[in-house]
């Protein structure tokens, strides 16, 4: 795939991944970003493989088998038919990677926005609570109030583009902010900015959003 | 055990699974799970199964070798890896209750049996892989056991500065230039 990416999923997200420790949300954007990034998905290939290597050889995790076992496995696997690779069905509009299609359909017009203030609209995603993953609408050239972070937040760009202190994320590019960040994102002027976002704490606003608003808009 | 030793048991189980695939050989199966299942299982237990959950997960596991094993490609995985890819779902389905996510198929163009020096390459990577991570410090090598089996949080990973990635990563380029080339 031929996508310009330049900010990547970092190494501790993709062991995160690879082990299966992150929450669904960030799964929802790390799955995405995999979905255009042949490099990320190749540094994937290295950390399932670190994965295969302590799996088999870590001798302290080595269970017994109930008596019946491989008994029993074997009459299972008589009746089991050869499964088929997942298909996914070919889509027209491929500006939402498949990953995310699983959670909003198979455009962004089924996406039922609420507005946050200045313009920027959100939409939650359905997943565990141990994490919120979020679809963020920030119109061109406007700014997301400026805000910091308890925990973790990762966002990834769909559509358009944004600058902040950080540097200009575009279309795949994934920034990670951590606690110690405090950043205004402002949407590139040429095209409204349309992001996934995910954090695992909430985030905290400075002065626009009372936090009383913050309990209700879940963001 | 030697170094030739286990490479060679390991290009014994890519034979494993060819048989497997190819004729559904029985044996071949259960020579698989004798060494594979305990090891699952384990897996489950440290992740937080009690020990009949993960006997059934072990277990569904290995029924997933056998269905899916047209799907193993030597020339992307080891077995050990494909394993721990199935069991890692199978954990986050049973003990988590969560979706996982997973990227978009590729499309690696029309259907053809690996080129067979494409997976001794992969095969002998993984060996190289196998051999740094057995030879780091104690301490490290704890942390990475603890991160798979599903001991850390993922804040606690993030945390981690203790974690080996880069020493380990600087010691094998894994299929990463030959993933590349697949995919143009
Ligand atoms: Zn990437
Ligand atoms: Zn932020």
């Amino acid at each position: 795939m031929k996508n310009n990416i330049k900010h990547h999923l970092t190494d501790q997200i993709l062991m995160g991944y690879s082990a299966g420790a992150l929450p669904e949300a960030f799964n929802i954007l790390v799955a995405s970003h995999l979905s255009l990034c042949d490099e990320c998905r190749a540094h994937l290939a290295s950390f399932d493989s670190i994965g295969g290597a302590v799996l088999d050889s870590t001798p302290g995790a080595l269970a017994t088998l109930d008596d019946d076992s491989l008994a029993a496995v074997m009459a299972r696997i008589e009746n089991t038919p050869t499964a088929s690779a997942p298909v996914r069905p070919k889509r027209r509009d491929t500006t939402v990677p498949a990953p995310l299609c699983d959670y909003i359909g198979d455009d962004l017009s089924g996406v039922k926005w609420r507005n946050i203030g200045m313009g920027v609209r959100q939409a939650i995603l359905p997943t565990s609570s141990d994490a919120t993953a979020r679809l963020l609408f920030i119109p061109a050239g406007a700014a997301m109030p400026d805000h910091g972070h308890n925990g973790t937040e990762m966002t990834m760009v769909l559509q358009g583009a944004f600058q902040d202190e950080d540097g200009y994320f575009a279309r795949g590019d994934v920034e990670t902010a951590d606690a110690d960040v405090n950043h205004i994102p402002v949407a590139d002027i040429r095209e409204d900015c349309i992001c996934l976002a995910v954090s695992d704490a909430p985030l905290r606003f400075k002065g626009l959003l009372p936090r009383i608003v913050q309990r209700f808009i879940r963001i | 055990m030697s170094t030739r030793e286990t490479a060679e048991k390991r290009s014994l189980w890519v034979d494993h699974m060819v048989r497997i695939h190819t004729s559904r050989d029985r044996a071949a199966f259960a020579e698989l799970y004798d060494h594979f299942a305990p090891r699952v299982k384990g897996f489950l237990i440290k992740s937080g199964a009690d020990a009949s959950l993960a006997e059934e997960c072990a277990q569904e596991v290995m029924v997933t070798v056998w269905a899916k094993a047209h799907l193993f490609d030597a020339s992307r995985a080891s077995v050990a890896t494909w394993i721990f890819t199935i069991a890692r779902n199978r954990k986050i389905d049973a003990l988590r209750k969560q979706r996982r996510p997973e990227p978009e198929e590729l499309t690696w163009g029309p259907e053809e049996e690996p080129a067979q020096a494409d997976v001794i390459a992969l095969q002998q990577e993984s060996e190289t892989l196998a051999r740094a991570i057995a030879e780091l410090p104690a301490q490290q090598r704890a942390l990475l056991e603890k991160a798979y089996f599903g001991e850390l949080t993922h804040s606690e990973i993030a945390a981690q500065t203790g974690l080996p990635l880069g020493t380990i990563k600087s010691r094998i380029r894994l299929a990463l230039d030959r993933l590349r080339h697949a995919m143009k």
